[in-house]
């Protein structure tokens, strides 16, 4: 596949270029039901930890959807995913099944992991999903081994790593952006700018807030995205697996999105007004804009309400079987140390 | 069919919370994604977001309800074209609970990390008095996360180079709440939020230290410091060594360590035993609320670096602290904290929950435990120990930590080289299980030992 021009991918930092290029109406309605499962799947994480049936760290998506279901759309099979502990969405992404993925969530066998890792920690092998990383920044090393590793065997997969803006300040991520260029290795970095770590706004913790030059000085090409206009995100993605496929190593997209609900279940988020979340989700939320401009182009409601029927039958059903499935077998302690 | 709102739970451990407000009223339409309700925890104040579409139909709990338990339906929304005549017809919303964990065994996390909510840490029967606290001092009732804060509070008036840092010490107030009011106290230059960047802040604490200063430096947990442990052991344990004494340093670091409750196996581990082996580093891991205080007092005035592990699960626990100007406890000084003459039960940190447990239950069949608490791992108060065991004949440790190269086979391993002629039978050491720590909720109890293990252990030294 031919790799863009340079002088395209080269270029860090804003580009108010006008809106993205248009999707066809089967994209539309695809983004559409792909954000809206992300979302309803979270609302119902976010009820069962509510109800006590989900336990320990629950990390939710919601507002963030559009970068996901972004990155995919320009993905084919053998592409690794791989991220940190807000990674419900990145899974469903993946094509993973929810029943497995909430399961998981509350603990039984029939989870990704078979109860053992959790919200945090969830793998498929099969979809190419590397995890499910509880500790910031770790997933960039790994990611970039992913990436060394298709250059190792000469496919043309790339690896899509995703970390926060917090977790753009760990030292190995800088590690990595110098081997990953030194060695020209396919990873997009993706940068998902939600505005805060915790309850640090990126202005509190980052020197350098313009995160698409984080790779600048190792020659990394990046990009700044509206991450809550999926077309965007498409397009970034489309520009940059096309940069990895082509040989030219890796780059970085920042991810300019907002995550609406606090860092965890437990975070009372004071360190932010609701003006502010509301403001965002009512200008920007990336599943509005889909439904906005579906409408406009004739959807009727219609159409979109059985997209939404749809999603919240494969999310209650998922709920139900995480709520029924038995716990592992006791037995599973001992398993999976060694092989 | 009209929809039952029910108190959430908003943390891995809370049970309970207040109905502070409610931002709602009833009649009033709800889109999903609206606050409808404040609610209060011993942390923080909440907001309840609706996830339903509808008319907020009846509030069923008034606001400014104090200690609403988890579960309890709080309000009920009415979907489109519903009224309130279909009240009545609201589900009870039941919350299936699973059936593999009734099978689990009896007790383990039952007993021991039940959080915040209830339960002081003191054991059942009195503790001995603490020989560090002089007879009719006045005592207050603290919780250990208060009792740490005042700790880092009293040594950062009385000496002008301590400072801290980490992550979200500083505006949010620690990740846990236990840096609360420093910042108003002392200003952002002596307490420092940081970036995520454990590897790095570690060094620049221990550079800072290098050069005179007293850092504290919070990891958000232990499991982080693992990015940072290159620094603490290669440049703050070997570093006065290497300089033939000309150049130390005089730095904390501290955090919660060990098991919480569900979050699984990258975090959740008990570091006790790695900093135990290096020469050059203090550690510290404490049990009572008084020790929690008057140790991180010691720990930040000691010259050398000090591992100080604390526990989240104990955070919200409360125990009796010394009412007194300036109450320090020596490092490396084990505390009888329950005398007894059959068999000696060691352990520290959260540990000695079990053991004291399991010592109540002992009394009951007539064996009476004597458990000592550590408190400092290194240097660790040997002759503590031995005199116990001389005197018992018998001894199990008990730790969540793992058995291999673990802090009881240390302690074991003294007993021998000490006690050998003494001992009536070989020790038994009760310990976290062989596993990385599991997510499920039955996986995680049997993960962790349990107040039944430690019996079991005590008795079978004691060929019961
Ligand atoms: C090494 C390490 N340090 C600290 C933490 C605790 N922690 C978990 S998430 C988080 C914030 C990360 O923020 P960001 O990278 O922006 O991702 P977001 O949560 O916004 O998706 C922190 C500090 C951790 N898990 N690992
Ligand atoms: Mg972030």
């Amino acid at each position: 596949m031919a790799a863009p021009k340079k002088s395209v991918a080269k270029e860090s930092g804003q580009e108010k270029a006008g809106s993205p290029p248009e999707f066809t109406k089967e994209q539309e309605l695809k983004a559409l039901r792909d954000m809206l499962l992300i979302r309803r799947f979270e609302e119902k994480a976010g009820q069962l930890y509510g109800m006590g049936a989900i336990g320990g760290f629950c990390h939710l998506y919601i507002g963030q959807e559009a970068v996901v279901v972004g990155m995919q759309m320009a993905l084919k099979p053998g592409d690794e995913v791989i991220t940190g502990y807000r990674d419900h969405g990145h899974m469903l992404a993946c094509d993973m099944e929810a029943r497995g993925v909430m399961a998981e969530l509350t603990g039984r066998r029939g989870g990704y992991s078979r109860g053992k890792g959790g919200s945090m920690h969830m793998f498929s092998k099969e979809k190419h999903f590397y995890g499910g990383h509880g500790i910031v920044g770790a997933q960039v090393s790994l990611g970039t081994g992913l990436a060394f590793a298709n250059r190792y065997r000469g496919n043309d997969n790339v690896s899509v790593t995703y970390f926060g803006d917090g977790a753009a300040n760990q030292g190995q991520v800088y590690e990595s952006f110098n081997m990953a260029e030194l060695w020209k290795l396919p990873v997009i970095y993706v940068i998902e700018n939600n505005r805060y770590a915790m309850g640090t706004s990126v202005s509190r913790a980052s020197a350098q807030q313009d995160f698409s030059k984080r790779g600048a000085s190792f020659n990394i090409p990046g990009k700044q995205v509206d991450g809550m206009d999926v077309r965007a995100v498409k397009a970034a993605a489309d520009e940059a697996v096309a940069w990895c496929r082509g040989g030219n190593g890796p780059m970085i997209l920042e991810m300019q999105t907002y995550r609406y609900r606090g860092h965890s279940m437990s975070d009372p988020a004071k360190y932010r007004t609701r003006e502010e979340v509301e403001k965002v989700r009512h200008d920007q939320d990336p599943i509005e804009q889909v439904r906005n401009r579906l409408l406009a182009a004739g959807a009727s409601e219609q159409d979109l309400k059985a997209i939404d029927a749809e999603v919240r039958e494969i999310v209650n059903e998922a709920a139900d079987f995480a709520q029924h499935d038995p716990e592992p077998d006791p037995a599973e302690l001992y398993t999976d140390i060694y092989r | 069919m009209p929809i039952q709102v029910l108190m959430p739970a908003l943390s891995p451990t809370m049970e309970k919370g207040n109905l502070a407000k409610w931002l709602k009223k009833e009649g009033e339409t709800i889109k999903s994604g609206d606050v409808i309700a404040e609610i209060e925890t011993d942390k923080a104040t909440m907001e309840v977001e609706a996830t339903d579409e509808g008319t907020l139909g009846k509030i069923l709990i008034p606001e400014g309800t104090a200690d609403v338990a988890v579960n309890t339906p709080i309000a009920t929304i009415l979907a489109d074209g519903e009224s309130a005549a279909d009240l009545a017809k609201a589900p009870a919303a039941p919350v299936p609970q699973p059936k593999a964990a009734e099978a689990a065994p009896a007790e383990a996390k039952a007993e021991a990390p039940q959080p915040a909510a209830k339960a002081p840490a003191a054991p059942a029967t009195e503790p001995l008095p603490d020989p560090e606290i002089p007879a009719g001092t006045e005592m207050v009732t603290q919780t250990i996360r208060e009792a740490l804060r005042d700790a880092m509070a009293e040594e950062m008036r009385r000496d002008g180079d301590v400072f801290i840092m980490g992550e979200e010490v500083a505006e949010y107030q620690g990740a846990y709440k236990v840096t609360q009011g420093l910042l108003q106290e002392f200003g952002a230059r002596r307490v420092i939020d940081t970036p995520i960047t454990e590897h790095g802040f570690a060094g620049v604490g221990v550079g800072a230290a290098m050069a005179g200063l007293k850092p504290i430096v919070e990891f958000m947990t232990f499991n982080f410091a693992m990015q940072a442990i290159d620094q603490i052991i290669n440049s703050a344990a070997k570093t006065l060594y290497m300089s033939g004494g000309q150049m130390g340093c005089s730095i904390v670091f501290r955090g919660p360590n060990g098991a919480a409750a569900r979050v699984a196996a990258q975090h959740s581990q008990d570091y006790a035993a790695w900093y135990s082996q290096i020469p050059g580093l203090k550690v510290i891991a404490p049990y009572s609320a008084a020790d929690y205080k008057g140790l991180l007092k010691a720990a930040i005035r000691d010259p050398n670096p000090v591992i100080f592990l604390e526990n989240e699960v104990l955070y919200g626990h409360t125990g009796e602290v010394p009412k007194l100007a300036d109450f320090v406890v020596p490092i490396g000084k084990a505390r009888i904290a329950r005398a007894g003459k059959d068999v000696t039960i060691v352990s520290w940190a959260m540990g000695m929950s079990y053991a004291l447990k399991a010592a109540d239950e002992l009394a009951k069949e007539g064996i009476e435990a004597e458990v000592v608490d550590l408190r400092t791992i290194r240097p660790m108060d040997t002759e503590t120990i031995i005199n116990s065991v001389k005197k018992t004949g018998r001894a199990v440790t008990v730790e969540e930590g793992w058995q291999q190269s673990g802090v009881g086979s240390e302690v074991a391993a003294r007993i021998m080289e000490h006690a050998f002629d003494y001992l009536d039978a070989p020790v038994a050491r009760v310990s976290g299980k062989d596993v990385p720590m599991p997510y499920a909720a039955n996986l995680e109890k049997l993960a962790l030992p349990s107040v039944a293990e430690v019996v079991a252990a005590a008795k079978a030294v004691s060929y019961r």
